[in-house]
């Protein structure tokens, strides 16, 4: 076991270290930030001055090793925007973002286990299908479409609740709601047919046969068992949710790290682009990784293969 | 008389969009206390949907038991609801089934699942259900119990998980076991224990059981009493002895046919020819007679009454009962 988690721990920070470089050449490709800096032009002088302050005179691969020195040394360099450290710009804006997420993955849980249970009990009726189909349109509507559309519909129209930003409840209602339908659908479709896959197995008559009731039967004995294919689609979502904070936290001006990471990237603002997309990448192979260690956990027919 | 079950005129039927197939098509016996009943027969003759039929235990989508009594104590158990069924049980009625490696939950170990069937009707405190716990796989002799309490069904083999199923089944102290085909997915060595187990604890415990077996040898080894199936109805029933001794019906015969003898020197075994008939309410000749060497005019246009024929033996067969019978 400890050696597979050691296995597993050295691949994720592989992952890191390749989408980094990856997010490293990339945005390097798309231009020159002096260019958005200076836009008036300014004469060669300036510029040249400018880009050996920011240090992109260098030659590309001591930029690379610098930059890795940099995030290994706790210090993930300054924003040429903003001219501040960028852990700082970070700090300030995760407690939005954090909070977004925490309340859009609780709604995708409170939501889509319940539905997917519920489903899987009515198997074939209306309910059921109703249920199913709404799942599907959920997760095939991208999430800043449905965004927008419901800041057209609640904010224009109705004029009910806030179009972005933040400082009350009712701020939360629109991006939650954009964010969480998606991933709420995945979850039921999931819980669904894996709930499925354990009704009607023989172990269930039996719980029954004991003298358990219905309601036991169902959420110890049966839930219990397709738990685990639902922690794996809940891990993904979670990934889905923090990628997806990106675009939607633009859309509702959310004040969260999602903005400041599409605002850098327009400005070329490699060091922020860079850090923003690492910390993204690693608590997405954080997820993972956890999602993978829990199976020998919730399974015990995995635990003990060492 | 201390009878403890008595089903009458059992009837539960299969629907499927097109068909209604009679599984168990007017079903009636009883159970003594004490007494270990057999229900024999091939698949599809309806011994399962029996057992089942008592304790509920079937897919209400497509399931319904049409008519009759179970009387459990003189209660009729038709009349419980649904959700009252699961006071009944375990605690009053349990079952053993036929495949042990499904039938335990594989994310929960064994002493939780033992633990389980005795804090489902009994309030004690955890560490009491434990000893307890322990005290039945002992009697269901697992070797070293304390040590198996932790472990999880796939670190069983198929005789220890049907150990443990059996221990599950007595946890409460039942006063009927049913158990369905209860060494069919064994080995044949285990088969013997399993058996053997049952012999013990029936003797110690003074339980009744319903075996349900397609297994002659094992009726012939546990069995008081044996009711043989075929179509969903009764064709013969009797103390196991007499019906080994001398079966009646045609369709007996053939099951004890099929039962090899290891003294005549044969290269083919025995079958009975034909297939199980797939039933279509209602049923107008003599579900056997089909597959019946002796079968006449009479068994292709109505289906004969279980004749009684004295000391608790009956037979479904037109050659023991009505204007044709002999004597």
């Amino acid at each position: 076991m400890k050696r597979y988690v050691a296995v597993r721990v050295i691949k994720a920070l592989l992952t890191v270290l390749f989408v980094w470089t990856v997010v490293f050449i990339l945005s390097r490709v798309t231009g020159d930030p002096v260019d958005w800096m200076l836009q008036s032009g300014g004469d060669m002088r300036a510029r040249e001055q400018l880009r050996h302050n920011l240090g992109l005179d260098l030659p590309l691969a001591q930029q690379y090793f610098r930059a890795i020195a940099g995030m290994l040394t706790g210090d993930a360099g300054t924003s040429f925007y903003y001219a501040r450290p960028v852990s700082d710009l970070f700090a300030e804006r995760m407690t939005a973002t954090l909070t977004l997420g925490a309340v859009v993955f609780g709604v995708t849980i409170l939501f889509g286990v319940p539905l997917g249970v519920f489903a899987a009990l009515r198997h074939n009726s209306v309910l059921d299908r109703l249920t199913m189909g709404f799942s599907v349109a959920g997760y095939t509507v991208p999430n800043f479409v449905l965004g927008i559309l419901l800041i057209f519909i609640f904010s224009l129209h109705l004029k009910l609740l806030p179009s972005g930003s933040v400082g009350t409840p009712a701020h939360f209602v629109l991006p939650v709601i954009a964010m969480s339908v998606a991933p709420a659908a995945n979850v039921a479709r999931l819980t669904r047919s894996a709930l499925l896959d354990v009704i009607g197995q023989d172990f269930l008559e039996c719980a029954r046969a004991k003298g358990a009731k219905e309601s036991r039967v169902i959420f110890k004995h049966a839930l219990r068992n397709a738990l685990i294919s639902v922690v794996t689609i809940l891990g993904a979502q979670l990934g889905y949710i923090i990628g997806g904070s990106v675009v939607v936290e633009t859309v509702f001006a959310w004040p969260g790290i999602g903005t400041l990471i599409v605002n850098s990237a327009k400005q070329r603002d490699f060091p922020v682009v860079q850090f923003g997309v690492m910390i993204i990448c690693i608590s997405v192979t954080a997820i993972n990784l956890l999602v993978d260690l829990s199976y020998s956990a919730l399974d015990p027919r995995i635990r003990g293969r060492d | 008389m201390d009878e403890l079950l008595r089903v009458r005129g059992l009837k539960t039927y299969y629907y499927s969009a097109k068909h209604v197939v009679p599984a168990v098509d007017g079903v009636s016996f009883s159970l003594r206390k004490g007494e270990v009943l057999g229900l024999v027969g091939e698949s599809g003759s309806g011994k399962s949907t029996v057992a089942r039929s008592v304790t509920r235990i079937f897919n209400k989508a497509y399931t319904r038991i049409e008519g009759g009594e179970i009387l459990f104590h003189g209660r009729d158990l038709l009349k419980v609801p649904d959700r009252k069924m699961s006071d009944i049980r375990g605690r009053h009625i349990a079952m053993v089934f036929q495949n042990p490696q499904t039938s335990l939950n594989p994310v929960f170990s064994i002493g939780n699942q033992l633990a389980e069937a005795l804090l489902l009707h009994q309030k004690m405190p955890r560490t009491l259900a434990r000893e307890k716990a322990v005290e039945l796989l002992r009697q269901v002799n697992i070797p070293s119990p304390e040590l198996r309490m932790g472990d999880f069904p796939h670190q069983l083999s198929g005789g220890m998980q049907q150990r443990v199923m059996i221990a599950i089944a007595l946890a409460c102290r039942p006063e009927i076991i049913i158990a369905d085909e209860p060494t069919t997915a064994l080995d044949v060595t285990i088969q013997a224990q399993i058996l053997d187990l049952f012999t013990r604890l029936r003797g110690e415990a003074g339980m009744s059981m319903l075996l349900i077996t397609h297994n002659m040898g094992v009726v012939a080894e546990v069995c008081d009493r044996m009711m043989v199936m075929y179509g969903g109805v009764v064709m013969e029933e009797g103390r196991c002895a007499e019906i080994f001794d001398k079966p009646l019906h045609e369709y007996t015969k053939g099951l004890l046919a099929c039962i090899p003898d290891l003294d005549e020197d044969k290269d083919t075994l025995y079958s009975i020819p034909g297939q199980a008939p797939r039933l279509e309410a209602p049923v107008t000749a003599c579900r056997f007679s089909g597959r019946c060497g002796k079968a006449f005019g009479k068994c292709r246009g109505q289906e004969p009454p279980l004749f009684a024929l004295g000391g608790g033996r009956a037979v479904r067969c037109w050659l023991y009962g009505g204007e044709e019978a002999a004597g």
